[in-house]
């Protein structure tokens, strides 16, 4: 492979999923059209969900999910002493995501409603930052394949990989969509960050806020508009609440 | 002949199968002394996180129980949702979810058939190395994939986890443009259809039958997707709300995952259990793709699974072609009913790719999710795959072969099921 001249290998990574829906791993083998030559940047040592073959060389370790049992914390703590970089892989991973909503309640309780009091381990979701050093996060619900592409190629071509700075409004905007707050509707586009395209507004339903908060954001004043435009305060919080990226701003609230 | 060997097949966290399950086989003195299939997956929670949510929310939340089948959980609980408050989605929202169902299980197919079972019976640990040997096969399975994927977007939004599926309907219409687009791409894609059919053809399946019951929905007018009756090939008939006891769940010591069983110790969901009970409703291309193989219902093969979502794939293009028709003749203006948040209960019973889903929701007055119960097929495959690993572990002693046979032949058999096993555990 030759980027400018240069000679470059493909990075080893190793995909790896803990408590959580693998929709985010599942992004990498989608955008069938490009494939292959996202194939061509990476050499797949370790991937349970598509190979038999489990390989510890890898520099990379894609990481997703959220950590919910003492067994996951020592499988996540050898993946840190293999990889040279650790990516928490999806909102899960960066965020806690929706498992996160079973904080609110005690464990045991969760354990008794769904398993009828049969013993089941299972302790509040933690981050995988919670546990171990993170050297880059990539967010969302699932994470877009076009981002994971470009950090790929940031990580092969050892640029700068970021991550929008800007909320999903921008990006909103730059689809030309009719506003959700003009229709009624509390979107969390203001204060998301961006990367995602804006993909839910533009299908017309709001911003849930799966990427987290975008920086420098004005958490006052996005409430000052939800209470402006006369909005339900407790639909902002649910939606606020959904994938736990506005945890510490919530917190402030109450 | 019977050979006196002794040996333990543990495979912990399988590969090429969605989440974490475990097989675990002795033989002691030439006889199966114990079979078990474990699901090892943490669970979720979800039936009880979703306590307290809004109506509205809630499909956003259940969609994150699986990333293969998103559609289906979103479609679930919707339907479940819409029942339970009595509200009616237009007609061409309806159309649209239909076809969003069809690009989730094309994806999902493809990807288990090229991506998990194909290397299997090419000898190769994954995919990657069959991009090499078979360029061209892989090449189709990834046309049908994208082609998929590509409807889930231009009905739902977006691939994975989708965001223009709404309660009442629909929020946002697919263009004309994109419609057109998906026309000639499903025209485009047969051939590729055509070929990885042909592949297919060219693998043996393993010659291995355990008489079961096989349940699926069924309409009786079109090959089920979204509702319908709950039926088994041991002659149930049930309601979509009696989905209780079509399910009869239990909990087993070794599995985070439930098990389930209606008229015998185990049943099947799945492709072929849907080829199994609406056989009849199939598109003919499908029929025959299925006389081709040789696949005629009621087939007791569990490895046959592949082939029953190979002539799904051909019903789904023919069908999916003619719901994109219906929709460039529809205006699609009408798309979102409005309803007014209320009191109820209701089960949503939809095909998945992986088999019959069920999700039972109870809203009170203010829209609110109060009780929340979700059986998935995985669930109701647990039980089978479990027995039928003893079975086949008999069967392979009986033909002598050796411990690698058998554990090729166990893995086999539980890819065959397809599981996704963190959505089994939610
Ligand atoms: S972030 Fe979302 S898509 Fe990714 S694993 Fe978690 S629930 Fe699934
Ligand atoms: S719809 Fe949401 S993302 Fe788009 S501009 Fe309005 S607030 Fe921002
Ligand atoms: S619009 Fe908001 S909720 Fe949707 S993908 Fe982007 S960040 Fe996530």
């Amino acid at each position: 492979m030759n980027h400018l001249g240069f000679e470059l290998t493909r990075v080893l990574i190793g995909s790896f999923d803990f408590t959580c829906c693998e929709g985010c791993q599942l992004q990498l083998a989608n955008k069938e059209a490009t494939l292959p030559e996202f194939l061509a940047l990476v050499d797949i040592r370790n991937f349970r969900e598509i190979s038999s073959e489990r390989l510890d060389d890898y520099d990379i370790a894609l990481v997703e999910g959220s950590i919910t049992r003492s067994d996951e914390i020592e499988r996540l703590k050898a993946i840190r002493a293999r990889a040279k970089v650790l990516v928490a892989f999806g909102t899960c991973a960066c965020f806690g995501g929706v498992n996160s909503l079973k904080n609110r309640i005690p464990q045991e309780e969760l354990v008794r409603e769904v398993y009828d009091g049969k013993v089941i381990e299972t302790m509040p979701s933690m981050r995988i930052g919670d546990i171990v050093q993170v050297d880059l996060s990539i967010p969302g619900c699932p994470v877009s394949k076009d981002e994971v592409e470009r950090i790929m190629v940031g990580l092969v071509t050892r640029s700068a990989a970021t991550l929008p700075k800007y909320p999903v409004c921008v990006e909103c905007k730059q689809q030309l969509n009719t506003c959700l707050f003009d229709l009624g509707e509390i979107c969390l586009g203001p204060i998301t960050r961006a990367g995602c395209d804006a993909v839910c507004p533009t299908g017309k339903t709001a911003c849930l806020g799966c990427r987290g908060p975008a920086e420098d954001i004005n958490y006052p004043s996005f409430v000052q508009l939800v209470k402006d435009k006369e909005l339900s305060a407790a639909d902002m919080r649910e939606k606020l609440s959904l994938y736990n990226g506005f945890g510490g701003y919530l917190d402030q609230e109450n | 002949m019977t050979r006196k060997i002794d040996f333990d097949i543990d495979l912990h966290h399988l590969a090429r199968v969605e989440g974490h399950g475990n097989i675990h086989i002795s033989v002691r003195d030439g006889r199966l002394a114990e079979a078990t299939w474990a699901v090892v997956e943490t669970p979720r929670f979800f039936e009880a996180i979703v306590k307290g949510m809004s109506a509205e929310r809630v499909p956003f939340l259940t969609s994150r129980i699986c990333g293969i089948c998103s559609i289906s959980h979103f479609l679930t609980s919707i339907r479940a949702l819409e029942r339970a408050m009595e509200i009616e989605p237009p007609e061409d929202a309806r159309l649209i979810r239909l076809l969003a169902m069809h690009g989730e299980t094309l994806q999902s197919h493809a990807l288990h058939l090229f991506f998990l079972a194909a290397p299997d019976f090419l000898d190769a640990p994954s995919v990657l190395p069959i991009m090499q040997s078979h360029p061209d096969i892989v090449r189709a399975g990834l046309l049908l994939k994208e082609l998929g994927n590509e409807i889930s977007i231009t009905t739902t939004g977006r691939a994975t986890h989708p965001v223009s599926l709404v309660l009442g309907g629909i929020s946002k219409a697919p263009s004309k443009e994109q419609l057109l687009r998906l026309q000639s791409m499903i025209a485009e894609r047969l051939p590729a259809l055509e070929e990885a059919s042909e592949f297919f053809g060219t693998l043996s399946m393993p010659d291995f039958v355990r008489e079961t019951e096989f349940i699926s929905l069924r309409n009786g007018s079109t090959y089920p997707s979204i509702g319908g009756q709950l039926v088994s090939t041991d002659g149930v008939v049930r309601e979509e709300d009696e989905y209780l006891q079509m399910t009869n769940e239990y909990l087993v010591e070794f599995s985070t995952s439930k098990f389930t069983k209606l008229s015998r110790q185990s049943s099947a969901a799945g492709a072929l259990a849907r080829f199994n009970n609406n056989f009849d409703l199939l598109h003919p291309r499908a029929k025959a793709a299925a006389a081709a193989f040789g696949l005629e219902p009621a087939c007791h093969n569990p490895f046959m699974n592949n082939i029953a979502q190979l002539v799904e794939c051909h019903h789904i293009m023919e069908d999916a072609a003619m719901l994109v028709d219906r929709l460039l003749d529809a205006d699609l203006r009408d798309i979102r009913t409005p309803y007014k948040p209320k009191a109820g209960k209701a089960t949503g019973a939809v095909e998945a790719p992986r088999g019959i889903l069920y999700h039972h929701l109870e809203t009170d007055e203010a829209g609110k999710v109060v009780k929340a119960d979700c059986i998935i097929p995985t669930t109701q495959n647990n039980a089978n795959i479990h027995h039928d690993l003893h079975a086949l572990v008999e069967q392979a002693l009986q033909e002598g072969r050796t411990e690698q046979e058998a554990e090729k032949l166990c893995v086999m058999l539980v890819r065959s099921y397809d599981p996704c096993i963190s959505c089994s555990v939610h």
